[in-house]
């Protein structure tokens, strides 16, 4: 009985994930070809056209976040298992990761406009990175917390027996033990704010053209998929599939390329 | 070589909690000295403070001397200095998972920025023979997790990894506790040569072990040094009522 309700609880947990592969394949399959991972968007009333800035886009803005958003939560989830434990400032850290991991992203775009949009005077790609790069911070932090608490005390007194000063035990020893879980929380925020829209639409804009320059507005594929989504046309909304249906292959890419090149390298027996 | 360890009027206090009451002994140059006495006698701390391991909790605190050949460790150096002249192995064999065999016995040094492969080659291997491991993992020194190995090789592979730094004192805080007898008796007949060249202090619930690979034994009770003398003298002929009432099962 209670195996046949874990069944069923793990089918109802995985059946809406492969509806919405399934569908995603179904409606964008058919629209993908070389000219869209190569080609601008088309102009109204063309056919043809691709995502290609729309990809590169996302490519500079999830950069631009990671870059941004992981070292300072890894800091930040350092500084809370490791420095702050039983201290005020850590007890208000914790709290504002949380609060922070639940805010809107739309309110996420919004402040980040009124910082950096707003002053300086124009829609950029840095700014989209910024927006993103924030939203990661909180994930990151806490799985970081998390696994370094879960490094077991005799591995860090081992180091510091060996006459190993505190601040290399901690990098070298304990935060390497708990590397592997600190890669999948980068991986969670990561995939997480791949697809964001929402936190874009006031900082990076969107762009119908080629532009890598942090300063302009840039495209980026959730933004494009909005935008086709919401167009009156078939052929757009054919190319929306087909967006949707690269994004999430990109995630999913860079996911298992991260976890094959972390996983490289660990030992036989190696717990 | 060895040298010997002064230690005089020490105490140590965990918070409010007075652990360690006034001891004063002597522990002698390449000489093996046990620490016996029942749980939370204080003989842990004892050695703990022997190479400021103690500090690494926020709220130990310690007074009086400790002198490591000459030297006050609490005056004249820092705890880091300390732990590199004074190895320690723990209780429970503390492998790091993530590192190969080699790598565990190298990190002492590699993680105080010593980089030469020669040296580090040798170092390595110097050090698993001194530990009587280097015949059971040499063909899988690079391949194989530090954690893959079995307790009583992962707790000669964590001697190893003391004895990599080139220690003058080996603490070993019950390194047999957690161990099958085979490994035991391996662990015991090690501790025998390691004395030639080190000075080691043993703390051991285990009677039989302290009279079987120690010199001098002392005798901890309720935080205090209740007895301090030969361990054939210990055993055999203790002068205070409650050392002989623990050594022949009365208590403890």
């Amino acid at each position: 009985m209670a195996s046949a309700l874990a069944v069923l609880a793990t089918v109802l947990v995985i059946a809406p994930l492969v509806a919405i592969f399934i569908d995603l394949v179904y409606k964008g399959a058919s629209s993908l070809d070389l000219n869209f991972f190569t080609k601008i968007p088309a102009p109204v009333g063309e056919t043809g056209g691709g995502m290609a800035n729309s990809i590169v886009g996302s490519g500079v803005l999830l950069g631009l976040a990671s870059l941004l958003g992981i070292p300072v939560g890894i800091a930040a989830g350092i500084y809370l298992a490791e420095y702050g434990r039983g201290t005020k400032l850590s007890t208000v850290v914790r709290f504002t990761a949380d609060v922070l991991n639940g805010v809107p992203s739309i309110v996420m775009g919004i402040a980040v406009y009124a910082l950096i949009v707003a002053p300086m005077k124009g829609f950029s790609a840095f700014a989209g990175g910024v927006a993103l790069g924030i939203m990661m911070v909180p994930t990151v932090a806490r799985t970081t917390e998390e696994m370094l608490l879960m490094v077991p005390h005799s591995i860090r007194e081992a180091a510091l027996g060996l006459g190993v000063p505190t601040w290399r035990a901690m990098l070298s020893i304990t935060l390497k033990t708990a590397m592997p879980g600190v890669i999948t929380g980068c991986m969670l925020a990561f995939a997480r704010v791949a697809g964001e829209t929402a936190p874009l639409l006031f900082t990076a804009f969107g762009n119908q053209f080629w532009s890598t320059n942090l300063n302009q507005p840039i495209s980026a594929l959730p933004l494009q998929i909005y935008v086709y989504a919401l167009s009156p046309y078939d052929e757009w909304h054919r190319l929306a599939w087909a967006g949707s249906l690269v994004l999430i292959a990109l995630i999913v890419i860079a996911v298992s390329l991260v976890r094959y090149v972390t996983s490289r390298g660990v030992l036989k027996g190696a717990s | 070589m060895g040298v010997s360890i002064e230690v005089t009027s020490l105490n140590a206090w965990y918070g409010t909690n007075h652990t360690l009451l006034d001891i004063t002994l002597h522990i002698a140059a390449n000489e093996a000295t046990a620490l016996i006495g029942p749980s939370g006698c204080g003989k842990s701390t004892f050695v703990r403070c022997l190479n400021r391991m103690h500090e690494t909790n926020p709220i130990a605190r310690v007074t009086g001397e400790v002198k490591v050949g000459g030297q006050d460790i609490y005056s004249q150096t820092s705890a880091v200095e300390v732990r590199r002249r004074i190895g320690m192995v723990f209780q429970r064999p503390n492998p790091f998972p993530t590192m190969s065999i080699y790598d565990n016995v190298a990190s002492g040094l590699r993680l105080n920025g010593f980089r030469n492969r020669r040296v580090l080659d040798e170092v390595v291997e110097r050090s698993l023979q001194h530990a009587a491991l280097w015949e059971e993992v040499k063909d899988d020194l690079k391949r194989k997790s530090g954690a893959s190995l079995s307790g009583g090789q992962q707790q000669r592979l964590c001697i190893a990894r003391a004895l990599a730094v080139d220690p003058e004192v080996l603490l070993m805080d019950e390194p047999a506790s957690a161990l099958d007898p085979v490994s035991t008796a391996k662990i015991e007949d090690l501790i025998f040569q390691l004395k030639v060249q080190y000075t080691i202090v043993i703390v051991t619930h285990n009677m039989q072990q302290a009279a079987r690979v120690a010199e001098r034994t002392g005798f901890f009770l309720n935080g205090k040094l209740i007895e301090f003398d030969s361990t054939h003298k210990i055993f055999t002929n203790p002068s205070d009522k409650r050392t002989e009432d623990y050594i022949t099962g009365r208590f403890g």
